[in-house]
């Protein structure tokens, strides 16, 4: 078997595990039950299919030019869908769309609670 | 002058003391090359036409858009950071296949929880880095971060118990030790060492109920 053929096998490989690792992501958007469990599927599964799909894409294409793109593209991803993530969950946490009832402990409240104590405190001071 | 025992003490220990003269180029030397790796990246080929309209582009950039200072105390310990990315890569696959799992799984509804975990090295870098990498291994995403204390809060998906979540608060400690591992100066390296027994969450002595 060529070198050619062994690429372009594991470039589908990489290409099909990836799509099914972003399908997984967008039932996962549709089943999860609040808006932070779903943010766990935008975060995790979709970055390392959308990672996957830039490697099978890259065995393919095998020009420097494509795979430079391709390599920025990953590297960026990774640099923001953490941060979107943090955003969105920030955004969305005291309001309703967060299912108190699932969660076991709620250690950010807590938190909050405290901060507006403190604010509290120094205004009447 | 006495001090008025109203105001609150000075904390001793601010979390960015003002950079010193040279950490501060060598932060802008650091900041302008990967901005001129990433100007040539997106040309694509090497050249050196590409490489100084980057450096041009660069100095433009820093210029314009200041970055905020980042203490970096350490240095990349090459052994470290290895173990630290391979770790990650493993972690990513787990995370989206156990994801993926709990999307697919029938008549499940997973549980979560939403924990404080204070950090041993509280700096910037190390904030954002953990925080970064949090969000992409098993369980976890970032929620919330609080500088002052230099404290994270996360949401943890798909646990039953609440002796699981503390397990999770360990793996937090862990991987920010790996973190350090892999950047830490030798006294982040001590400070992380010191603290191997994982401190109380945060102290919720004053919270108002």
């Amino acid at each position: 078997m060529s070198l050619d053929a062994v690429l372009d096998i594991v470039a589908a490989f990489c290409l099909i595990s990836g799509a099914l690792l972003s399908l997984a992501a967008g039932v996962a958007l549709v089943r999860f039950p609040d808006l932070l469990t779903r943010m766990h599927a935008a975060a995790k599964p979709q970055v390392l299919g959308l990672l996957l799909v830039l490697v099978g894409a890259g065995l393919r294409l095998r020009t420097g030019v494509d795979v430079t793109t391709l390599v920025l593209v990953g590297i960026f991803q990774l640099a923001t869908a953490p941060v979107a993530a943090h955003m969105v969950g920030r955004a969305g946490y005291p309001q309703d769309d967060i299912r108190g009832d699932l969660l076991l402990t709620d250690e950010l409240a807590a938190h909050l609670d405290r901060v507006a104590g403190e604010r509290e405190d120094a205004a009447r001071a | 002058m006495k001090p008025d025992p109203m105001t609150p003490a000075e904390p001793t220990e601010p979390p960015n003391p003002p950079l010193s003269r040279t950490a501060r180029r060598r932060n802008r030397i650091v900041a302008m090359t990967f901005l001129v790796i990433v100007w040539v990246l997106l040309w694509g080929t090497f050249s050196w036409a590409n490489v100084i309209s980057g450096l041009v582009v660069a100095a433009i950039l820093l210029a314009v858009f200041p970055l905020p200072p980042v203490t970096f105390a350490g240095r990349v310990h090459p052994w470290g950071a290895l173990r630290f990315l391979l770790r990650f890569l493993r972690d990513l696959v787990v995370a989206s296949v156990q994801i993926a799992w709990l999307a697919l799984r029938p008549r499940h509804i997973p549980r979560s929880a939403i924990i404080a975990v204070k950090l041993r090295v509280n700096s910037d870098l190390n904030l954002t880095l953990t925080a970064e990498a949090l969000s992409l291994v098993p369980g976890s995403l970032i929620l919330e971060a609080d500088r002052n204390t230099g404290t994270l809060f996360i949401h943890v998906i798909n646990v039953d118990s609440l002796a699981e979540v503390e397990k999770f608060r360990h793996e937090v400690l862990a991987l920010e030790a790996r973190i350090i591992a892999a950047i830490g100066s030798p006294e982040e390296l001590r400070q992380v060492r010191a603290g191997s027994t994982p401190p109380p969450p945060v102290d919720l002595e004053g919270a108002t109920t």
